[in-house]
C-alpha cells in the first residue's frame, strides 16, 4: 500500500498522528525523518513507547531516507513519513523526486511566523519553500486530521 | 517539613483546566495543582510552559495520553531530574488523592497516583 502520507508536523509522533491518522488509515509503520532524533537513542525509545506495539517506527536522516523511499513505497503495508519542519521535507523532496504529495499537518507559532491556519504558522521563507515545492509539481495541502478538508497551498501563502 | 509537591496537569485542549476545576469542586481550593494546555504549542513552547508551571519546585507532572506530545515533553523535562516525575493517563481520582498527599517524596507520590488512578478504573457490573 506504500507511504500514504508525507507529513510536516512539529510535534512529530503524537496523538494526531498515531490515533487520528493511524487508526483511520490503518497505518502499520511510521518513518520519522529527523537528524536530531536519529542521533538520540533515548528520544527514539520514547517515541517507540508512544506507538502501538504492532506499529513499526523507522528513524532516519534525510540522507538515509531518500534512497529508501522506493522500498517503503513498495511495502505491502501502509506507512506515514514524518518530518518536523518544512526545511527537512524540502530537503527530502529534493533528494527523492518520487515524493509527489506533502501534507502540512502542524506547524505552530514561533517568532517570525504568521498564522495561516489555526494549526499552520509559517515564516515567509517557509511559505516560499512550500510554494516552490508546489511549483515543481508536488501537491502541497494543509490538513491536520483525515476528517478535515485539505486546504490548498495557495491559501497558505 | 519539606516544600509540598506541585502537581502539573498537562493535556490536550481544555482538559487540564477542566480536571482542575473538578478537583477544586471536590477537594477545595488549595490543591497544589497547575493546568497546562498544549494548544498552539510546538514541543519547545510546551517545554517552556511546563518549566514555568514547575518553577523549580519538586513536582509530579500528570499527562493525558501516554505517547502524546504532552507525555513526550514532560518526559523530556523530567529526564535527569530526580525531583520531577511523570504519570500518564491522568484521571480525577488520582488528582483528588494527590491533593491530600503532597508531602510525600516525589517518587512515592507518583507511584501512589498510578495505583489510585488504576484502582479507579473499572467496569460497573450492575
Amino acid at each position: 500500500m506504500s507511504l500514504v502520507l508525507y507529513r510536516i508536523d512539529d510535534r512529530l509522533i503524537h496523538g494526531q498522528v498515531v490515533v487520528g491518522w493511524g487508526q483511520r488509515l490503518g497505518l502499520a509503520f511510521i518513518v520519522l525523518v529527523d537528524d536530531a532524533v536519529r542521533a538520540n537513542v533515548w528520544e527514539q525509545e520514547l517515541y517507540r513507547m508512544g506507538v502501538p506495539g504492532a506499529m513499526d517506527v523507522v528513524f532516519a536522516t534525510v540522507a538515509e531516507a531518500a534512497p529508501r523511499i522506493a522500498e517503503w513505497e513498495a511495502d505491502a503495508r501502509k506507512g506515514l513519513l514524518l518530518t518536523g519542519d518544512v526545511e527537512t521535507m524540502v530537503a527530502l523532496c529534493a533528494a527523492a523526486p518520487a515524493v509527489r504529495k506533502v501534507n502540512v499537518g502542524g506547524i505552530h507559532a514561533r517568532e517570525g511566523r504568521t498564522e495561516r491556519l489555526r494549526y499552520v504558522f509559517l515564516s515567509e521563507t517557509e511559505a516560499q519553500q512550500l510554494a516552490a515545492l508546489a511549483a515543481r509539481g508536488v501537491e502541497v495541502t494543509a490538513q491536520d486530521l483525515p476528517t478535515a478538508k485539505p486546504v490548498p497551498v495557495a491559501e497558505l501563502l | 517539613m519539606s516544600e509540598p509537591l506541585v502537581g502539573v496537569v498537562v493535556a490536550h485542549s481544555e482538559l487540564a483546566a477542566a480536571l482542575l476545576a473538578a478537583v477544586r469542586a471536590i477537594a477545595g481550593e488549595d490543591v497544589g495543582l497547575v493546568a497546562v494546555s498544549n494548544t498552539g504549542c510546538d514541543r519547545a513552547a510546551l517545554m517552556r510552559s511546563l518549566d514555568a508551571a514547575i518553577a523549580g519546585r519538586p513536582a509530579v507532572i500528570f499527562t493525558d495520553m501516554a505517547g502524546g506530545s504532552c507525555a513526550f515533553t514532560a518526559s523530556a523535562l523530567a529526564r535527569g531530574r530526580g525531583d520531577v516525575k511523570v504519570v500518564t493517563g491522568v484521571n480525577l481520582a488520582m488528582l483528588v488523592d494527590f491533593a491530600f498527599h503532597r508531602t510525600l517524596p516525589v517518587a512515592e507520590a507518583a507511584r501512589r497516583a498510578v495505583e489510585v488512578g488504576r484502582t479507579a478504573v473499572g467496569a460497573v457490573e450492575k
